[in-house]
């Protein structure tokens, strides 16, 4: 479904700060696009907000405990499980997304997906490092309104230990091989997580983050 | 499918490029914001900038340039120059880069790699390790521009910056430098066989086959070079210049 430009700059993003990643990169790919997003880590802010942008580099278990620590918890249950706000997980924020992780002995995530965080487990180490850093290509697995006008195959950038691993086959939407395929984008209802940087990506990227921003 | 990255590197002097042959004798290129633009352009796969006398003055690479950088760049880029603290870290990476590279600092207390690594996540740290041989041949590691050898051989420094956590290596040959004559691949391959994080190869590339090379000879998993994306022609002139997409599948 397609809006209008003003319910565009109505429905305000907020990408989620708790203290960990790049949120300025992904802030100024909105701000090229002359779409509205704020950093925030208020519970007033992100409850009101139209769309919920979740990043993320580093740690697992210590950005959940981060997280906890700022109350935004129950914020995010309360505006991805009831108000049904659509968010998108980059990266980490995508992993958090999951029960849990192997990234912290057996860290407790969200639980939006039926899905564990686990390391790569690659068997050819001197030709697969890790972590799985570069460009890798996407399959497409399903439609998805993130994904319209995105080519099968499109190369996205990643920098990654550690991957999805779904219970549900059906909540796929991208698939990358790295020595096995793996979950690299999900989606069910209003909850998207994608592994790699749509804000590093060149074009495609670009067209992901406008899809977020538009088509929800 | 996969495939290596292929990562100009930019040297910044007085916040200008430069270009070295064997870490002298440089050579101004030009402005790194245009040359940034020029690389949105190519859809270059990732930036490295190193400034190459921030250690030296013991300063900081300039903020004011990352956030610059940050706002033009359409890729990753990583940023080294002077890096000596977890706040030095904080400061690049919220001024827009994804990556910091520490060279210096990293040999003199390796205990700091751990550190960053933990609290930023391993993949946000990159070790350069830049090796020549010395005078009575031994090949070892360096830092300070090359001036001063770290003990360390080459192979030791990297499986003992992976053990510390260091998310990436970028081996650097300073006796290949500005040569354009391909890479160490024996000293690529050698690393690449000792440790299971990203090797990045650097030093010596100037065509396409050098590159190839690198990746299915010395197993690097990034391609990165100097004058070879900022040189055109024997007689060097300076020209920014980057492989055809089709180009970048080996």
């Amino acid at each position: 479904m397609n809006k209008t430009l003003a319910d565009i700059k109505q429905q305000t993003i907020t990408i989620v700060d708790y203290g960990m990643g790049n949120l300025h990169s992904v802030k100024k790919k909105f701000d090229r696009m002359n779409i509205n997003v704020r950093i925030s880590s208020d519970a007033d802010e992100i409850l009101s907000s139209g769309k919920i942008i979740l990043p993320g580099i580093g740690h697992f278990e210590k950005a959940m405990n981060t997280i906890h620590s700022l109350g935004l918890y129950e914020v995010l249950n309360e505006a991805v499980l009831q108000k049904k706000t659509p968010i998108l997980g980059i990266c980490l924020g995508m992993q958090l997304m999951a029960k849990r992780s192997e990234e912290g002995g057996d860290a407790a995530g969200f639980g939006w997906f039926d899905a564990e965080v686990i390391r790569f487990n690659v068997k050819d180490t001197l030709k697969y490092k890790i972590p799985h850093t570069g460009w890798n290509q996407v399959v497409n697995k399903k439609q998805c309104a993130l994904v319209e006008g995105i080519p099968d195959n499109s190369e996205f950038y990643f920098v990654h230990a550690y991957h999805i691993k779904l219970n549900n086959a059906a909540d796929a939407l991208h698939e990358t091989d790295y020595d096995y395929a793996f979950v690299s984008a999900m989606a069910k209802d209003n909850i998207m997580g994608v592994q790699y940087h749509p804000e590093k990506s060149h074009q495609v990227g670009e067209l992901m983050l406008k899809n977020f921003a538009t088509r929800y | 499918m996969f495939r290596p990255r292929i990562i100009p590197v930019l040297l910044l002097k007085d916040n200008v490029l430069v270009k070295s042959i064997r870490f002298k004798d440089h050579k101004y290129i030009g402005d790194p914001i245009n040359a940034v633009r020029i690389f949105n352009g190519f859809n270059a796969d990732e930036l490295v900038f190193l400034d190459i006398e921030a250690s030296k003055k013991k300063r900081l690479v300039s903020l004011d340039f990352v956030k610059n950088v940050g706002e033009e760049a359409s890729m990753p880029f990583a940023v080294g120059g002077g890096i000596r603290s977890l706040e030095d870290i904080r400061k690049i990476i919220n001024a827009g880069a994804e990556k910091v590279i520490i060279n210096t600092y990293a040999s003199e207390n390796p205990g700091f790699i751990y550190q960053a690594s933990a609290t930023f996540g391993s993949s946000t740290i990159c070790v350069c390790i830049d090796v020549k041989k010395s005078m009575f041949g031994k090949t070892g590691t360096w830092v300070l521009n090359g001036t001063k050898s770290t003990g360390y051989s080459p192979v030791d420094l990297a499986k003992l910056m992976e053990e510390k956590g260091a998310g990436e290596i970028v081996i650097q040959s300073i006796d290949k430098d500005g040569s354009m004559q391909g890479y160490d691949i024996e000293l690529i391959k050698t690393i690449s066989e000792n440790v299971t994080i990203p090797v990045v190869a650097l030093g010596g590339a100037g065509n396409l086959q050098h590159l190839k090379e690198a990746y299915q000879q010395g197993f690097a998993n990034g391609l990165a070079a100097g004058s070879l994306f900022v040189y055109q022609g024997s007689k060097r002139g300076v020209l920014v210049n980057y492989p055809e997409p089709g180009e970048l599948h080996f």
